[in-house]
């Protein structure tokens, strides 16, 4: 034994324990796998959740230092990316200006015309601000961003946005930073709407970027009932440099004290900004994700014969997930942070660790025998499957190690994670989805046995008495071994794939459900993304109900709400007012020395009645009303990405500008007056927000709307009104043979139940039928013939009638067939079920009963016993009988009915030989012995009507043909029989009855007939090896040797006609029917098709590992089993394979085709229908009790569509009712 | 995706069957004109062809703009220009070339008397393409210290793909010719000027990129339209199969 073997034994008896316990104790160990995996997936937690968002950091200003680029030791709340400088310091002065107090003279120009004008002044201030101390002179220029110039797709913002130089955004930006332009331009609002984009835009706006508030809040209007103006002056900083922002602060608090300014500057917000997905980027995820979900549903599809499809389904793709949130966990536990892009990578990580393992386990699982207890089932099927796991688990590590010594950062990280899932998904394969896998079956057989429980309750008042009505349907017959069975391997063989879909989208409801959700998501994407949309809504909205929210009630506005109280906290801003800026750069240390200036403002306090300038918590972090998408749009303009990078957001500077009715109104242009005051609408500002608000919701409805009609439009043409019933076809296959079950059709299963017909001792040898009559030899050499095949006999057959007629040299006891008649009393409701009516053919019948009545007359009365539980009637038309038929060699007395029928002279039967080939033909069978001698018996009777000794070989092979008989031998030669019958007239009379009901085509011998059988012709030579096979249909006669040749011989005139040789083997398999088409099968696992007329070969195919060892043609294929259990179809015009089935081994090699579509074949105890169409296994009908029983070795398909197979000294005769319904 | 071609053509064949069932009688009720189209060979070979080329119009499309968003920063001026930046006639021969590969392989097979049967189920495919896109984002996002790493590892990914789905001698050998071929025609067309690859005027390093992922790329994709192709031919030859039956 090699190690390897020892290796996989070890393997396997660990899986097989392994799986034991997971069957035996589920509940224990589902709790285990959870805990764990919640365990490993616990650090995930710290990990940020995905999504575009900012992400935002808050450190102290005081002690605010750079931070570096190395990780240092204590993380503690840092964020990983806070490492290395910001792309840029904001420092944002936030100003409110009013005009103060208000004049009822002034317009409402004046709301925002000097405040606005304010502006560059300030501008002028913050720019010639310098600090100087011992380190340096330090001015604006030397510590702002410089940009060297606008994104060149940006040619409409070249007027607005500095092009090169400081990165300093203002309201003046307008008007270039020129106080003179400003004054000159007629039309404020004009100039600032100008630039403003038409329609709806998603990102922040060019207003919004320079006013650096919302425009909402700006109050830049004409409706600004408040009349407070609010505008930032954004400073954008390459470097940070405490002591000149110190400087700068001062200075303005200085020049501009907001007096009851209570804001905090402690603090500074780094936000870091995630790379932003853009189509470009989109769509490839998209397709990615779509491939998964694709593979997903492949994969999934095949997990079949469960008790829950989509239960198990679920179970695996839970699976594969959780272990891949253990991966990322496990690394993120232990120190390897992930810099991968999650989403990218997911699908081709799920791609890698793969659904196969649980598909195959699960297959494994469900083809192990049923009648075993669950947790050996699983157990088995662990240990089946344990190697091949193994290793593929070893390949698939082997490679991504492989992956892992490429040295790539990223490919390196992607192996990690990788082998992390691996390991893990192996793990919860092993414990979660076995566990889950017995649950399931064992729900599965929970669910067989309530099924099965009514059946077997019904039955054991089987006989209530003698005259049951017929019309009472009784329970179908209890079926312990008939289950349903479908292999997964062959699910993707089945239906077209148009149907498949068809079927899957009606099942689930696929494209209604996903236009559902397709445009919720779409809208709430709309909804959520657009800055006018609910978001800033709700954030508005919360804002205002802080304060009080009375916005109907009196002239103030309740966006900043009446709160004048002076909080007067801040020691700091407790001077006047500055009326005009400081034209002037003050030192450093002016700038903090001089904490007022002389000059005073010319204003005192405003009286109540004046405009309130409030700042309240929302102005502290003012940055956080805007768009999250303004800080990257301001970069991107200057072909800056802020994505994975971060910003530093510094305290704002609060500005307080008071401006004088006087001022206003110097500064006024001379058109603002010209214009009238607009009537102030009934809405307020605030409202017509809320409009862009409602346009928005309008839109987005209309357009969601507009898209699902389109979708249900495209969707109606695209999906048939109703599924699966359009063409013919479609109809006809599912009533018929073809079982959709797991598209809601489900098939008549429980409906195949066999029937056993006893009466042999031993192992039936040979089976023959011409369709009407069933003749079957026993190694005993015991013959029985069986009636009842074909339709018209079906009563009789029901009745219980089904004749055995022992032609044997061994008198079998009566009660040997009364027990397998009894047997069939039960089944005989089922029976008349499946065939109702018709019994007018039964006219014929009785003539049957008195012939067979004067037969027993002349036998000894202990011959003549009938069976003792004859439990029935059928008013007389139909009667069991039994003829003993003594032959004359070991009977003490001669039979009187071959006496009387005068059977040759000679013709005595050999019982000392066995039968080796039997046919039947009309009423007469044909018995070739290994003796040599041909004998023919009288199927009704039982009689021997001749017999011939003229070849000494044995005879293997037999061939009846019309009148001609042809018998092939073990010494290779073939002997052609004619037999003759010599009617005598004075019988014919009274004879004719019965053989002119039951079979026209065929020649009907009477048994008054004189019958002989003469050698015409001997072919010596015809093989040189024994001859194994022998076909005769069409006039040929076909010929299969171990020779490696197959002849063909003309039937009239003996003739060979052809020698076919191609095969590199014995031949073992030859099919021949009534079109012409031979094929042929040898030991050499090869198939050739011949042509009959030509002789020449037509295709040649190797499809077996072995040999052939039986071959059935339908119009189409070509079907070949093999001694490697495999059952090929083939095309049969083209010889391409269309499929093969694996069967179980040591299956038997017997094959029939009942339809064009329905293949039987036979198995261990048991015999399987196949549909040919797709390959799929319909049903597995097991024979008997015992299934480890005896191989069907051979079939016979009847006419009716029964199927009659040898099992063991039994036959069993399977009746398929569903093709039945079909030839209806 | 394919499958969602697959299901785009079939129902639209349906529907119009319906509707040409619905106006006329048709000559022969047992089938209707789309289950004799398809029995049709040459029919059949169109479909397969058609469809082929739609998955690889649209493969060619998707991994256009992977390889675009190496060389754009965050804002592409316009995407819809984007993802057609490649010359017009790219895509089409893509398409093209992907429909002859994929009717190419199963016919190999047949004539080589070795049908493929490794793997065979469409679960296999949709990994196999994964795997292609797989690599091609490899290609496109992770960055390599040099070119002749980036060489070796696309080649040993495209021969993990080769040995993972195909396994066939003769899949490797068209992969192998077929890359060879590829690679050269269009080292023959940038040094001819008539192709600039995405349309950019590329300098020397970015040249050596290319050339250096191109016959890896091409040979991972011959496998994985032939393992499209070979997946269609035996749906195919199922469908002339259960034609057969129902006559």
């Amino acid at each position: 034994m090699t190690l390897r073997e020892q290796l996989r034994e070890k393997i396997s008896a660990a899986f097989y324990r392994h799986g034991l316990l997971c069957a035996s104790y589920p509940v224990p160990i589902i709790l285990f796998t959870s805990a764990s995996i919640l365990t490993c997936c616990y650090p995930l937690l710290r990990l940020p959740l995905p999504g575009t968002g900012p992400v935002e950091f808050t450190t102290g200003v005081r002690d605010y230092s750079v931070p570096s680029h190395e990780p240092q030791g204590d993380l503690g709340e840092r964020p990983d990316w806070y490492r290395g400088p910001p792309v840029a310091y904001i420092q944002q002065v936030l100003v409110k200006a009013a005009v103060s107090p208000w004049d009822s003279s002034l317009v409402t120009v004046d709301v925002f015309r000097s405040p606005l004008s304010r502006a560059f002044s300030l501008l002028e201030e913050i720019r010639n601000h310098v600090h100087s101390d011992s380190s340096g002179i330090r001015s604006l220029e030397t510590l702002c961003l410089q940009v060297t110039g606008l994104f060149p797709g940006l040619r409409r913002m070249q007027s607005v946005l500095p092009e090169h130089g400081c990165l300093l955004v203002s309201p003046g930006n307008y008007w270039q930073n020129q106080r003179e332009l400003f004054d000159s331009d007629p039309d404020l609002l004009k100039t600032i709407q100008k630039h403003e984009p038409k329609g709806l835009h998603t990102s922040a706006t060019l207003r919004d970027l320079l006013f650096g508030v919302p425009g909402k809040y700006t109050g830049v209007s004409h409706y600004n009932r408040k009349r407070v103006v609010t505008y930032t002056i954004t400073l954008v900083l390459s470097s940070y440099d405490a002591r000149f922002l110190g400087s700068l602060r001062a200075r303005l608090k200085q020049l501009h004290p907001s007096a009851n300014c209570s804001l905090r500057d402690d603090h500074m917000v780094h936000v870091h900004f995630k790379e932003e997905i853009g189509i470009a980027e989109l769509i490839p995820l998209v397709t990615t994700y779509i491939i998964l979900f694709a593979y997903i549903y492949f994969s999934t599809r095949k997990i079949d014969m469960v008790k829950s499809k989509w239960g198990l389904a679920l179970a695996a793709v839970v699976t594969v997930l959780s272990s891949l949130l253990m991966s990322v966990g496990l690394c993120t536990l232990f120190g390897l942070t992930p810099t991968l892009n999650g989403g990218e990578i997911f699908p081709y990580l799920v791609v890698v660790i793969g659904l196969e393992n649980v598909l195959v386990l699960t297959k494994s699982v469900v083809s192990t025998p049923v009648d075993l207890e669950v947790k050996l089932r699983i157990a088995q099927g662990l240990s089946n499957e344990s190697w091949s796991i193994m290793k593929n688990m070893a390949t698939e590590l082997c490679i991504i190690l492989i992956g892992y010594f490429t040295l790539v950062p990223a490919i390196q990280e992607f192996c990690l994670f990788a082998v992390v899932g691996l390991v893990s998904d192996f793990f919860l394969q092993m414990f979660f989805f076995t566990t889950v896998l017995s649950i399931d079956i064992r729900r599965m057989e929970l669910a067989d046995l309530n099924r099965r429980l009514p059946a077997e309750a019904g039955l054991p008042p089987p006989k209530p008495g003698p005259l049951r009505p017929r019309e009472v349907p009784p329970p179908p017959r209890p079926s312990p071994h008939t289950i349903t069975l479908q292999t997964p391997a062959f699910r993707n063989l089945r239906l077209p794939k148009r149907l498949r879909v068809v079927y899957f989208l009606a099942r689930t409801r696929l494209a209604q459900r996903i236009i559902m959700v397709g445009t919720v998501i779409w809208i709430g994407i709309l909804v959520y993304t657009d800055p006018a949309g609910i978001r800033t809504y709700l954030a508005a909205q919360v804002s205002e109900q802080s304060p009080l929210g009375d916005p109907g009630g009196g002239g103030l506005p309740p966006h900043l709400g009446v709160a004048p109280v002076f909080r007067g906290g801040d020691p700091t801003s407790t001077l006047s007012i500055h009326p005009a800026p400081d034209p002037t750069p003050l030192p450093e240390n002016q700038s903090q020395g001089h904490h007022g200036s002389a000059r005073a403002g010319p204003l005192p306090q405003a009286p109540p009645a004046v405009p309130q300038i409030t700042w309240g918590a929302e102005d502290e972090e003012g940055w956080r009303r805007l768009s999250f998408r303004h800080w990257p749009s301001l970069f991107s303009y200057y072909n800056i990405t802020l994505a994975k990078r971060y910003i530093s957001i510094l305290p704002v500077i609060p500005v307080t500008v008071h401006v004088s009715p006087q001022e206003a109104i110097e500064t006024r242009h001379p058109q603002d007056t010209r214009h009238p005051p607009p009537p102030i609408p009934k809405v307020s500002a605030d409202l017509q927000t809320d409009l862009t608000l409602y346009k928005v919701a309008a839109l987005g409805l209309a357009a969601g709307v507009l898209l699902v009609l389109l979708l249900f439009c495209l969707y109606r043409v695209l999906c048939p009104r109703n599924y699966g019933q359009n063409g013919v076809a479609h109809g006809r296959r599912r009533r018929g043979d073809l079982p959709c079950d797991d598209y809601g059709y489900s098939p008549p299963v429980s409906e195949i139940s066999p029937l056993l017909l006893r009466g042999h001792s031993m192992d039936i040898e040979c089976l023959a039928s011409d369709g009407m009559l069933l003749a079957s030899c026993c190694l005993a050499g015991q013959i029985r013939v069986w009636d009842a095949q074909t339709e018209r006999h079906n009563i009789d057959f029901v009745g219980g009638a089904t004749e055995p007629e022992c032609l044997g040299s061994e008198a079998r006891g009566p009660s040997v067939s009364g027990d397998g008649l009894s047997e069939e009393e039960d089944s005989y409701p089922l029976r008349h079920r499946t065939a109702p009516a018709r019994p007018t053919l039964f006219t014929d019948q009785p003539d049957l009963t008195p012939l067979i009545d004067t037969n027993f007359t002349s036998q000894p009365p202990s011959h003549l016993s009938t069976p003792p539980r004859e439990g029935f009637d059928f008013g007389g038309l139909v009667e069991r009988a039994y003829i003993e038929h003594e032959p004359p060699s070991n009977s003490t007395y001669p039979s009187p009915s071959s006496a009387s029928s005068s059977p040759p002279s000679g013709a005595t039967a050999d019982w000392e030989s066995s039968v080796w080939a039997m046919e039947l033909r009309g009423n007469l069978i044909a018995a070739g012995r290994s003796s040599g001698k041909l004998e023919l018996w009288d199927a009704v009777e039982g009689s021997l009507r001749c017999s011939n000794e003229d070849g000494v070989s044995g005879i293997t092979a037999l061939a009846f043909l019309n009148n001609r008989i042809v018998a092939a031998r073990l010494n290779g030669s073939l002997d052609f029989f004619t037999v003759e019958i010599n009617k005598p007239l004075c019988l014919l009379q009274y004879r004719g009855a019965p053989g002119r009901g039951s079979m026209p085509p065929s020649p009907c011998y009477s048994s008054e007939d004189v019958i002989s059988c003469q050698l015409t012709r001997s072919v010596q030579c015809a093989h040189q090896k024994p001859i194994t096979v022998l076909r005769a249909a069409a006039g040929r006669v076909v010929t299969g040797s171990q020779d490696h040749t197959v002849r063909i011989y003309r039937l009239e005139d003996s003739c060979c006609l052809f020698t076919l040789q191609g095969h590199s083997g014995g031949i073992t398999a030859i099919y021949i029917d009534q079109t012409m088409v031979l094929a042929s099968g040898g030991q050499d696992g090869a198939i050739c098709l011949w042509d009959v007329l030509t002789g020449s070969r037509v295709s040649h195919v190797y499809g077996h590992r072995g040999d052939v060892t039986s071959l059935v043609c339908t119009t189409s294929c070509v079907i070949s089993s093999g001694l490697d259990d495999l059952i090929c179809i083939w095309d049969r015009s083209t010889g391409i394979k269309l499929y093969s089935i694996q069967q179980e081994v040591g299956c038997g090699a017997s094959l029939g085709v009942i339809s064009e579509s329905l293949l039987v074949t036979g198995g261990q105890g048991c015999v399987s229908f196949w549909d040919l169409n797709f390959g799929d296994l319909l049903q597995t009908v097991y024979l008997g009790q015992s299934s480890d029983g005896q191989g069907v070795r051979q079939l016979l398909v009847l006419d009716n569509a029964a199927i009659v197979c040898d099992f063991g000294s039994e036959l069993s005769l399977v009746y398929v009712p569903s093709v039945l319904e079909k030839l209806d | 995706m394919s499958l969602t071609l697959t299901a785009m053509s079939d129902s639209a064949v349906t529907s119009g069957q319906q509707q040409w069932s619905g106006s006329g009688p048709p000559p022969r009720p047992s089938r209707g004109p789309y289950i004799s189209a398809i029995t049709n060979r040459t029919t059949n070979l169109g479909i397969r062809g058609a469809m082929l080329f739609s998955v690889g119009v649209f493969l060619a499309l998707v991994l256009n703009l992977l390889q675009v968003q190496r060389n754009v920063t965050l804002f592409p001026p316009d995407v819809i220009s984007s993802i057609f930046s490649s010359a017009w006639w790219v895509p089409p021969c893509c398409g093209t070339a992907s429909a002859i590969i994929g009717l190419l392989y199963p016919c190999i097979d047949s004539r080589l008397g070795e049908p493929h049967k490794f793997k065979r189920e469409w679960s296999s495919v949709m990994r196999c393409v994964a795997v292609f896109v797989g690599i091609n984002h490899a290609s496109a996002k992770v960055d390599f210290a040099n070119n002749v790493q980036l060489s070796l590892t696309l080649a040993a990914l495209s021969i993990g793909l080769w040995w993972t789905f195909d396994r066939s001698r003769s899949g490797f050998g068209l992969g192998v010719s077929i890359a060879l071929l590829a690679t050269l025609a269009t080292q023959l067309l940038v040094y001819n000027g008539v192709f600039h690859y995405q349309g950019l005027q590329y300098t020397s390093p970015d040249f050596l990129y290319i050339r250096s992922w191109l016959p890896c790329i091409f040979f991972a994709g011959v496998i994985t339209m032939g393992n499209i192709g070979r997946q269609l031919a035996l749906y195919e030859y199922k469908f002339i199969q259960e034609k057969t039956h129902q006559d």
